[in-house]
Formats: C-alpha cells, sequence, structure tokens
C-alpha cells in the first residue's frame, strides 16, 4: 500500500500571532514552526499502516526550503521519503494542485491529511485533493482501518459518529482518535538524515482568492468578578446586562 | 445569475446553521440583487420545508432520491454543484459545518469558484470582488479573504451570523438529478447519534470543565449544569487526553473551535491553546479557585471558588430563576 501524507508547516501552538506590513502579512519572525498537529495524527497512522512492509509512506510539502527542518521530523517518525514543491505556499486551492498533481503521476492508494490546519484553519485540502484526483474524500475522521483495497472510516459527525465503509484510494482527513502521534526516538533522527527529500517545481495554478489584510481581535473588557457567595447576582447579570439566558 | 443555499438536515429536521444560511443567503441577495434559491437533499417534510419563507427565501429545491437518503460527500457535492449550473447560480452558500467542510473544496473546485470557508461576516462588494472575514489562527485572528472570482462558495461558521426572520410564501420544486454511481462509492454502515444531547459546534450555551474537575466521575454536575441551561458540554484538552470525556468535546486549537453565546469554563486555567479557540464567544464566564488563572483575563464575568461548591449553588440558582 503506498501512503502520502500533506504536511503543514504551522506556528507552534504557543506563539504569539502578530503582522507585518501594515497588516498584510504573518509576522514569522521568532515564530517556532511545526507539524500541524492533525496533520501528525495523519502521519503517525500512516507509520503504523505500513508497519511490517506493509506499505510505504511518503510525506508531501508544499512550501520553502524553511520547512525541511519540518520535514525531516516526519522523516525521523518513520516516512520513508518526502517531496517538498517548491514554492510559497498561497493557499489551500494552490497547496492542493500542486499535491495532485504529483499524486497523479504516483499512484497512492490512501491519502491523508488533517483535518485542518491550525493556521488559516481551512480544512480545504482534502477536499479539492478527491475532487481533483476524482475519489471519496471523507472529514472528520476518528479511526481509520484498512483492510485489503477497503477502508474503514469512522467519521465525526455534530452530536454522533457515521461508520463509513469504502474501496481504496480515497482522501482521509483524520482527527484525533486515529492515532496518538508518534516522537522520533534517536534511531528515527539518524536514519532521516539519509532519507530521499525530493524538491520538484511547482505547477501554475490561477489565483481565485487572497488574503488582503488581517485584523487582531480587540481586546476584552475587565472582567468583573462575583463572590461566591452570591452566586444568584451572576444570573442576574446573564440575564439582564449579558442577555444570554 | 442567482444565489443557492444548500440547507442541512438531520433526520428531516433542517438544522439550525441552514437557517442561519439561509438568513446569510437572503442578506447577500439583498446586497447583489439576485434571486435566492434554498436546496434541500434528503428526505425533508413539506411543512419543514416551508420553513424556508420564514427566512425570506422564496423557492426550494427538494432532491429526495433513496440513493441520497444519507449524506454522501462526493454525490452531495455533485448534486449541489449540478443544482446550481442549472440555474445559472454564481453563488453557492452553506454551513461551515462537519459535513459542510467536506463539501464546499469540493463544490469549489467542480464550479472553478473562489472558496471562502469558515465565513463569519457578510460580504463587502466592489464589482465581482467579495471580501469577507474569517477567523484564522484559531480565533487570535480575523483574516479578510479578497474573492476575485466571478462564482463564489462560501461556508459560514455556525453561530456567527444570527438567523432573521422575514416571512414569505415558499415554491417547493422537485427535481431529479443525476447521480453518477462513482459517487455513491462511499457506504454508510452506521450512525450513532445522541439525541439527547446539545450540538456542541451548534450550541447556544457550552458548558466546559477541565482538569479542576479531578475526575470524570466528577462530569454529573456539569451536565446537570448543561441541562439547566440547555447547554452542550465541552473539555480541555488534558481532559480528553486523559480519556475522561470523549475527544469530540475537546475545544480550544487543536480542538474544535466555538463561538457560542455563553461559554462557561469551570476549572479550566486558560492556557493560550484554549483560549484559541474559545475567545471569540460572545459572554465568558469563568470558575476557577486560582484567582491567578489567566482564563479570568479574557472572562467578563469571573467567580473565584472551588467548583465543588460554586457550580452546585449556580445550578440551584439557575433552577429558582427558571422558576420565577
Amino acid at each position: 500500500m503506498k501512503i502520502l501524507v500533506c504536511l503543514s508547516n504551522v506556528p507552534d501552538t504557543t506563539s504569539k500571532i502578530t503582522f507585518t506590513d501594515n497588516n498584510t502579512a504573518f509576522n514569522s519572525n521568532g515564530v517556532q514552526y511545526i507539524i500541524n498537529p492533525y496533520d501528525e495524527i495523519a502521519l503517525s497512522k500512516a507509520v503504523e499502516l505500513a508497519e511490517g512492509e506493509k506499505g510505504t509512506v511518503t510525506v508531501i510539502h508544499v512550501g520553502e526550503a524553511a520547512a525541511d527542518a519540518t520535514i525531516r521530523k516526519a522523516l525521523a517518525v518513520g516516512a520513508d521519503d518526502a517531496v517538498r514543491v517548491n514554492a510559497t505556499a498561497r493557499d489551500a486551492w494552490f497547496v492542493a494542485n500542486q499535491i495532485a498533481n504529483y499524486a497523479k503521476s504516483n499512484a497512492f492508494d490512501l491519502i491523508l491529511t488533517g483535518r485542518e490546519s491550525i493556521d488559516y484553519n481551512g480544512a480545504q485540502v482534502q477536499g479539492f485533493l478527491g475532487e481533483l484526483l476524482n475519489i471519496p474524500s471523507i472529514s472528520i475522521a476518528k479511526k481509520l482501518e484498512i483492510n485489503g483495497t477497503e477502508a474503514s472510516v469512522e467519521r465525526e459527525i455534530e452530536g454522533g459518529k457515521e461508520v463509513l465503509s469504502v474501496t481504496l484510494p480515497i482522501v482521509v482527513g483524520t482527527a484525533e482518535g486515529v492515532a496518538e502521534p508518534k516522537i522520533p526516538n534517536m534511531r528515527g533522527i539518524m536514519t532521516a538524515r539519509t532519507k530521499p527529500l525530493q524538491v520538484v517545481d511547482a505547477i501554475d495554478v490561477p489565483v481565485l482568492s487572497k488574503i488582503s489584510h488581517y485584523d487582531t481581535r480587540a481586546p476584552r473588557g475587565q472582567v468583573k468578578l462575583i463572590d461566591k457567595a452570591d452566586i444568584a447576582q451572576l444570573v442576574q447579570l446573564l440575564h439582564s446586562e449579558a442577555k444570554v439566558i | 445569475m442567482s444565489i443557492l443555499v444548500y440547507i442541512e438536515n438531520v433526520e428531516g429536521a433542517l438544522k439550525k446553521s441552514a437557517f442561519e444560511s439561509l438568513s446569510y443567503g437572503k442578506a447577500v441577495g439583498d446586497l447583489t440583487g439576485e434571486k435566492v434559491t434554498a436546496l434541500s437533499i434528503g428526505n425533508v417534510s413539506q411543512e419543514e420545508l416551508n420553513k424556508v419563507g420564514q427566512y425570506g427565501v422564496e423557492k426550494v429545491i427538494e432532491v429526495n432520491s433513496s440513493d441520497l437518503g444519507q449524506f454522501v460527500n462526493q454525490a452531495y457535492a455533485s448534486v449541489i454543484a449540478e443544482v446550481a449550473k442549472s440555474i445559472d447560480a454564481q453563488t453557492v452558500i452553506l454551513s461551515n459545518s462537519f459535513s459542510g467542510k467536506g463539501l464546499a473544496p469540493r463544490i469549489a473546485a467542480k464550479l472553478g469558484a473562489a472558496l471562502a470557508d469558515g465565513a463569519i461576516s457578510l460580504p463587502t462588494i466592489s464589482g465581482s470582488i467579495w471580501q469577507i472575514q474569517k477567523s484564522v489562527f484559531s480565533n487570535k485572528a480575523i483574516a479578510t479573504e479578497e474573492l476575485q472570482e466571478q462564482k463564489k462558495v462560501i461556508a459560514l461558521t455556525p453561530n456567527s451570523l444570527e438567523a432573521t426572520e422575514s416571512a414569505v410564501p415558499v415554491a417547493i420544486e422537485k427535481y431529479e438529478p443525476q447521480v453518477a454511481a462513482a459517487d455513491l462509492s462511499t457506504v454508510i454502515k452506521d450512525i450513532v447519534r445522541a439525541t439527547d444531547k446539545v450540538s456542541l459546534p451548534e450550541a447556544d450555551i457550552v458548558v466546559s470543565a477541565g482538569r479542576g474537575l479531578k475526575g470524570p466521575e466528577n462530569w454529573a454536575m456539569v451536565e446537570e449544569l448543561a441541562d439547566v441551561l440547555g447547554a452542550a458540554t465541552a473539555c480541555s484538552k488534558p481532559v480528553s487526553d486523559a480519556g475522561w470525556r470523549p475527544h469530540a468535546e475537546h475545544v480550544g486549537q487543536t480542538g474544535l473551535a466555538v463561538t457560542p453565546n455563553l461559554y462557561i469554563a469551570i476549572g479550566i486555567s486558560g492556557a493560550i491553546q484554549h483560549l484559541a479557540g474559545v475567545s471569540a464567544s460572545k459572554t465568558i464566564v469563568v470558575i476557577n479557585k486560582d484567582p491567578e488563572a489567566p482564563f479570568f483575563k479574557v472572562a467578563d464575568y469571573g467567580i473565584v471558588g472551588d467548583a465543588f461548591e460554586v457550580v452546585p449553588q449556580l445550578i440551584e440558582a439557575l433552577k429558582a430563576y427558571k422558576n420565577n
């Protein structure tokens, strides 16, 4: 089984988010980048599925050379090889087209993405990939099992879950529950250095949309502390002042 | 040219987010001067479809074929795109629900449309360019997305805009789509739905608890508080990681981002990752025994006290309020 895992390189979850150029660009100065936490789940599941020579795991990232450290981490976790499409990841449409272009000539059985990225909070790549490759795309996956050419996917729905059965090839957007993120061991870190990281050129993709500027959220007012001996006051304030009950 | 709004149902009942999408569609139609048509897929009663008129939309296209009784992402995306083409809709609006997140990119790719997912505002329109706001960096910032294509798909964040009523009569038109067999290759084996619980992404009120609750056995009072308020329950990441509560309840940067009218945080200190997912809530109440808990800095109301003392009293106070 050939598995492709799509990696997004995102600011660490503790990062302070600021912007430059008159709030038109993200300020990456001093920001530590990590594998998108949901993609980390996808990667761990892929490595688990491929264990015991049951398959191979290729990771793909669309971005600049600065992301190579993140890609090497994925190799250390257990991916066999990596591809970086050498371009600025403009948006999800651009990224999905690059990945689809690579996937078309490499016949993957399973393509995994995270359910969304924690930077732009899009959940678009999995759907775009499904459409561009004309195969099913399933998100938000909470469990994923492969039996031969069949996949069983437990998908989260509002207030419950669905169990789906689908024939490979498919794209799955993974979430918590699919796998526990793996921590690279020393052997993994050493071997990652020698694993192939192929850099390929991007294809042209028309611009359909772009982010014109950013705003930061206005700070909230000061907290109104209520004495724990007078909880009825809180109920009153929620009713008459906040008007939420 | 027109606008198509896809309205989701759960077991035949239109979802709250469907009414939000309809109101949004109507407001966009008022801005562009285009007619708005709703599209329902699945077995939804005429009575339920008539509710579309309460939100100012006069026409519903009803697709109710046996193949499409349950949500199949690929097939639904094909049907929505086919209907959009048949009525020359340049704009497709849907909810950024769990299903909507899967549908929106497929529909956009089929139509060659620009996609704004997670939309939280009406568009600002300048010719064919529309600017729409969305939350990014898990609610830490707002981005303005500029849609440059004539065709557009907008997936609206649940709870971001209120449904507004403006009643008109509704015409219901049946439509038989051409569903390709390949689009139906995903088979639904089982659906498990907790019907007695309020859906977290759509909830107006969320009651959330963290490690301060000390263990899963203490969640009964959280659930009772949620019951009294008609709220959904949620939790912090350490709680779902420990297996005290299901992952589906985890709110925060790497969980679900929520925007309820009221978010009550009990025994959650307020790590930056948690705040990212909840700070767009309209009103925040924090109950924590540590007065230095960072959560108090973003709360509207706070009670410094032990959850095991405060929550039962709050439940009683709310019951007394409801009885009056």
